[in-house]
């Protein structure tokens, strides 16, 4: 219920909470906290220091950069991309999931780098920037290095930023098609951890996949990038026969366990759904755009 | 009535919907919880919880906890035992530990306490604290337990030789072997309603304050029965009763979880006397779920004897109560299983027969909590499943069953083949009002037409009759005392009064609607009636607020106080008036002169009266106190129906709609009644949604915590139809009314199951378990078979 | 100001960390000296003394702590104290003025959105968040937003039409 005594310091530039973090081992970053904190409460985490970023000014940003890409600054709030325009408009997978993280009050605080850094299992962003080809952009005392979300998380809660690196920006590469997909979560109630949650981004140039990625969130001992049901997709034309291939594939890509939430059985089946209807969705999109 | 007769509705007498009085304070943040009290020189305490199911307790090494600063005390079950304390009396005349000292017999069971001087330091001190455990065999469902060579848990009292707590059994067994034999058709089911936890926002807590130089005991906490708690204190820590005052402030929420007396308060009250300071514990919510009063766990079998034409002949019952480490119910002492015997007591059945026996496991202590009027949510669940179980294998329409074989309006009284004597309704009339609301052959038109296109619909009803307001005394009584209430009047020479009473609110509103009783019998408006309660020493003598009883039992104190002042007012007015009291009528708020109307006495002229006037020989005052012991049950009646539509690939399902028909007799205030019945179906739902806690093979608990526990958001909880057209009276209560705080949590849940078996009624599936989860329903659709949730819970 | 504790020892002192903050709370400046750990629903319940926000669960469930920072509803029981520093926090004490109700809290007595009253500040500040944002919001909406609220009590049914209620009069007064 309480956390364990640290020390905190709230620096107010990128610099200062770097050399922070290199003044010792057990320090941790403190951005949304509503990952962190809890953890301290129940003392499943017990760090010497925080270094709290919420000072650093111009990291709050969410923005589509002129080669296409977006970039999510550290502070930005689970609740910006959830009331984003920009999402809305052009990033379909990022906006069917940001309402669906924690709940309204959470995601105020919460933000999705922070998120990714925290390598939840059972976290949702990380699912949808490895469907997306994301990226983190670490900031150290040598600078700065991109780490793609496909080599980021190395397990439960850990991931391959050095101890004195900053996780500053979360970047999805730009779209050489026209982006379509979406994010499902099974959960009981709002604010439940997913029993299965499926992202799924795909790129469309006419009637073909160019690019796909899909991940699952809640269903294997991590974040499962299903690569090979992305690359049945990729280089064809999206049909009800290639859905269904890329659902399979994917549910086959899930290690989920049996536990409370359901029967390892069923939560594979939930995959296989949840990309089924994704993918159903875009192609009915597309097919009404064609038919316009 | 002559013209000056007052309004009832204006001044808020019965039948108004005046807006609440506690709602003032609770809006500015100025309520006054047990965690807001602040006395000088407090001190604050933490539990040290096991993290093993059962284990004996080899050492326990405190010194590094001492050694924190601003720690003053730490506390053992050793330390307790010097002092006669590491064992306490429960409410059903079994014991349970305050500080474990051999065993663990649960997880989360209290180990050991610290006090220090603020929570932080508190929980810190506990952390250090180590204790050398030694593991034993766990036990996680009753059959575990029965199984030969099973360890015994409860090795502490002499002579139990397993774990079987009871055996108890109601009825007439050779009266139902004979229906059974006349039967055309029996059906049959099994089922178990999962543990669940009442989990009121707020968690428990006390603040205990011991005097040294009064010798007086305070302890500010958070119960639903501050009397039965100063009875308990009395026995356990041998102090006089007038030397403890309990003191129940705001209540975040009860809903039975608040009446046990747990270790928390006592490790306390033990503090708070060797150190001579007030000491606040406060639990959190994981303390709160993983051992406080839980809910339910209960396996449920029966049989139903039935004629072909629909008559139910009889019904056996048997069930299988786990019932944690200690036997902790709070229920009247007669009744081993509650009064799950009151199941079927809205149909015409001649012959019943119900055995139950209860089991210790390695879980928390307890079973009867959760709005659930002493197991009647478990007997009427199962009564409502095995109606819809029975109807189906009849082939006989679901609502046709129960009309035909309701207790008919001319039939009462009626006394039940278990005993029960209800006294009042119109089942009928409410079944209508419900399926008209709800449009129910249309529906099953819907129904039949989206079956064809692969959709799945399905329509549950849930109807019955429940004892509430514990109770006479001829039956009932909790450790021997007596479950009847109080209340105390004081009317002040103006005319304003106060009125106290045994009972303890918790939200139900009681400030605000026990004044209605009084401005309904005296005619002095509500709101120069202030309410008060939860002090014992200031407040009657009373046992509290909780399975659904204050209605029935201490509302009718607050009329047959309120029918004495106006008794003596009558005497008053007439020495005012100068005229004999048989001369003398009353109207609402007036007294008047038969022969010339216009000649009155207000109630305001007789308080002041009472002191300043008073006829020769008449004690002054307009004060008096009455004690209620209610000569039977109140018995409200519901018909709750809910349509859903199931998604065969996911087992998700969405409810369409939800319908209430209520009828508990006359209400005092409508707004707080529905208040109370949206509350309950909120309950019931998120019973048979998602909330249950349960045990994996090892027994850990899962659900300790809100992440694993669900409460249904405002997001997740549907909207309600409710219905207040039938109104029956009850007729032994003064002002005609019926409990109503539990019904809908009671019937509620069926409704919604007995809504998701229709819609899957193609899939030959008798029975899945509560909650029924989505994972659950698609495994029914699957496999087309039933699904269980009993624990331990499947697991890679 | 006197303040007087009881004497540890300066070893036990020296573990101690301490951070100095200046933050508002309902309009009024405070300064506090205070550990980093400490939460916020415990620097305004005990250490401000303001007791209307409420702890509920251990796990940043319930909401029933909910207060506002900048005007943003957060829970109070997931935010440093420290991180108050230089900022303005809201809660339920702050609603209304001195001589009238917040219309919210008119909203939550007309509609009987509560009964034990524990949830109710965190529901109410969550309430105006969402009025601040969005003046006239479906039923959806309002329960959407609230959906990191729990209650027990009252079938959430009432609480959102106090909301409603009391957009429309903020509507009306607008």
């Amino acid at each position: 219920m309480f956390p364990s005594r640290f020390r905190y310091e709230a620096p107010h530039s990128l610099d200062e909470a770097i050399s922070l973090l290199s003044g010792g081992d057990d320090v941790k970053v403190l951005a949304g906290g509503q990952s962190l904190v809890p953890m301290m409460k129940l003392r499943f985490a017990s760090p010497e220091m925080l270094v709290d970023i919420n000072n650093v000014p111009g990291l709050a940003y969410h923005r589509a950069d002129p080669d296409g890409s977006l970039r999510i600054g550290a502070l930005c709030r689970h609740a910006d991309l959830e009331h984003s325009d920009l999402l809305k408009g052009s990033q379909p997978t990022m906006a069917a999931a940001a309402p669906l993280v924690a709940d309204p009050l959470v995601r105020n605080r919460g933000t999705l780098v922070g998120s990714l850094c925290h390598a939840d299992p059972q976290g949702d962003w990380a699912s949808v920037m490895l469907a997306l080809g994301g990226s983190v952009i670490a900031q150290g005392p040598n600078g700065r290095r991109a780490i793609p979300l496909a080599g980021f998380v190395t397990g439960p809660f850990e991931n391959t930023l050095a101890h004195d690196e900053i996780a500053v920006e979360a970047v999805v590469p730009p779209a050489q098609g026209a982006r379509s997909g979406g994010y499902l979560k099974l959960e009981r109630r709002v604010g439940d951890f997913a029993t299965v949650g499926t992202a799924v981004a795909i790129e469309m140039s006419g009637n073909t996949v160019i690019r796909a990625g899909i991940a699952l969130t809640g269903v294997g001992g991590s974040t499962i990038g299903a690569t090979e049901a992305a690359a049945a997709l990729t280089g064809k034309p999206l049909t009800a026969g290639s859905i269904a291939e890329a659902a399979d594939l994917a549910a086959g890509a899930a290690q989920p366990r049996t536990d409370h939430r359901g029967s390892a059985e069923y939560k594979r089946h939930m995959v296989r759904v949840f990309v089924s209807r994704i993918l159903g969705g875009s192609l009915a999109a597309a097919t009404a755009e064609r038919a316009a | 009535m002559t013209a000056q007769a007052l309004d009832e509705i204006k001044i808020g007498g019965l039948g108004s919907s005046r807006k609440r009085v506690e709602d003032d304070r609770f809006i500015r943040g100025k309520g006054n919880y047990t965690d807001d009290i602040v006395l000088p020189g407090m001190l604050h305490m933490e539990i040290l919880r096991s993290p093993l199911p059962h284990a004996r307790i080899k050492s326990i090494d405190t010194s590094k906890a001492w050694a924190v600063p601003g720690v003053h005390l730490v506390l053992t079950g050793e330390m307790m035992a010097t002092r006669n304390l590491a064992w306490m009396p429960t409410l059903s005349y079994d014991t349970q530990a305050v500080l474990a000292t051999d065993k663990v017999r649960f997880q989360g069971q209290e180990v050991a306490c610290v006090i220090a001087d603020d929570p932080y330091i508190a929980k810190d001190a506990c952390e250090l604290i180590e204790v050398d455990y030694e593991p034993l065999p766990v036990i996680v469902n009753p059959w575990q337990g029965l199984e030969p060579g099973a360890p015994v848990i409860r090795d502490d009292k002499e002579g139990q030789a397993g774990n079987v707590i009871y055996n108890w059994e109601v009825g007439d067994k050779a009266g139902t072997d004979r229906a059974f034999e006349q039967a055309d058709l029996i059906s049959k089911l099994e089922l178990h309603y999962p543990r669940s936890h009442p989990s009121p926002i707020e968690c428990c807590g006390s603040v205990a304050d011991f005097n040294r130089a009064t010798q007086k005991l305070t302890v500010y906490m958070t119960t639903q029965a501050p009397h039965i708690i100063r009875a308990a204190v009395a026995m356990v820590a041998e102090l006089p009763e007038q030397m403890i005052r309990i003191v129940s402030p705001d209540i975040g929420g009860g809903f039975g979880n608040k009446v046990p007396v747990y270790p928390g308060y006592v490790c306390s009250i033990l503090a708070s006397i060797l150190l001579e300071r007030p000491v606040k514990w406060i639990e959190d919510k994981t303390g709160n779920l993983i051992s406080t009063g839980f809910a339910r766990d209960i396996y449920l079998k029966g049989e139903m004897a039935l004629r072909k034409d629909g008559k139910i002949l009889g019904v056996r019952m048997h069930t299988d109560a786990d019932h944690g480490a200690f036997f902790s119910d709070a229920q009247p002492s007669k009744f081993k299983i509650g009064l799950m015997h009151s199941a079927f007591a809205a149909y015409d059945i001649p012959a019943a027969h119900l055995t139950a026996r209860g089991v210790y496991t390695n879980k928390a202590p307890g079973g009867v909590a959760y709005r659930c009027s002493f197991r009647v949510t478990e007997a009427m669940f199962f009564q409502e499943r095995m109606m819809q179980a029975a109807a189906d294998d009849l082939g006989i329409d679901q609502a046709a069953f129960r009309r035909m074989n309701f207790v008919r309006d001319d039939d009462f009284p009626h006394r039940t083949p278990f005993g029960f004597l209800t006294d009042s309704g119109q089942y009928a009339k409410c079944l209508d009002v419900g399926l008209a609301a709800i449009d129910y052959e249309k529906f099953r038109e819907e129904q039949a037409q989206a079956r064809k296109r692969g959709r799945l619909l399905g329509l549950g009803i849930s109807t019955m009759t429940e004892p509430l307001g514990a109770g006479n005394s001829r039956e009932y009584d909790i450790l021997g005392i007596k479950m009847f209430d109080s209340a105390e009047l004081k009317v002040h020479m103006t005319g304003k009064a106060i009125l106290r009473t045994g009972a303890k609110t918790q939200g139900q509103g009681h400030e605000t609607t026990w004044a209605q009783i009084v401005a309904h019998e005296l005619g002095i408006p509500a709101v120069d009636v202030t309410v008060e309660e939860g002090d014992t020493d200031t407040a009657p003598f009373g046992m509290g607020t909780y399975a659904s009883r204050s209605t029935p039992v201490a509302g009718a104190a607050v009329a047959m106080v309120a029918r004495k002042i106006r008794a003596k007012a009558r005497k008053l007015a007439a020495h005012l008036l100068e005229v004999s009291e048989e001369d003398i009528e009353w109207e609402l708020g007036r007294f008047y002169v038969r022969s010339s109307p216009e000649r009155g006495a207000s109630i305001q002229e007789c308080a002041m009266a009472a002191y300043s006037n008073m006829p020769d020989g008449m004690e002054p005052g307009l004060e008096n106190t009455a004690y209620y012991d209610p000569p039977n049950l109140t018995w409200p009646f519901a018909v709750y129906i809910v349509t859903v539509e199931v998604d065969p690939e996911t087992g998700v399902w969405d409810v369409l709609r939800m319908v209430a028909v209520d009828d508990c007799g006359v209400r005092i205030n409508p707004m707080i009644v529905e208040g109370q019945i949206m509350g309950g179906l909120t309950e019931a739902y998120a019973m048979s949604s998602m909330q249950f806690i349960t045990f994996d093979a090892d027994g850990n608990c899962v659900g300790s915590n809100y992440m694993d526990y669900l409460l249904p958001s405002a997001w997740e909880t549907p909207g309600y139809e409710l219905h207040s057209e039938v109104v029956t009276p009850c007729p032994h209560h003064p002002i005609g009314a019926k409990g109503i705080g539990e019904c809908a949590a009671v019937g509620g849940p069926a409704a919604f199951v007995n809504a998701v078996m229709d819609a899957l009624s193609d899939s030959g599936v008798r029975n899945i378990d509560m909650p029924v989860l989505p994972d659950r329903v698609w495994e029914a659709i699957t496999y087309r078979r039933d699904v269980s949730g009993a624990p331990p819970v499947r697991q890679d | 100001m006197t303040m007087v504790y009881d004497d540890l020892g300066d070893e036990a002192a020296e573990e101690v960390p301490v951070c100095r903050i200046r933050f508002t709370i309902n309009g009024a400046k405070k300064v506090a000296e205070i550990e980093p750990r400490l939460l916020l629903a415990d620097l305004i319940r005990r250490g401000v003394g303001l007791t209307g926000t409420h702890r509920g669960c251990d796990t940043t469930n319930c909401g029933a702590c909910t207060v506002l920072v900048d005007g943003v509803a957060i829970k109070s029981c997931t935010m440093l104290a420290v991180q108050v520093d230089g900022r303005e926090v809201t809660t339920v004490e702050g609603l209304a003025t001195a001589s009238e109700l917040h219309p919210i809290q008119e909203g939550f007595k007309q509609e009987h959105g509560l009964q034990c009253g524990f949830c109710t500040p965190g529901m109410m500040l969550a309430a105006k968040a969402l009025l601040d944002r969005n003046p006239d919001p479906t039923e959806e909406d309002v329960r959407w937003a609230l959906s990191g609220n729990l209650c027990r009590c009252t079938g959430y049914q009432n609480i959102v039409k106090s909301v409603l209620w009391a957009a429309e009069k903020l509507r009306a007064e607008a």
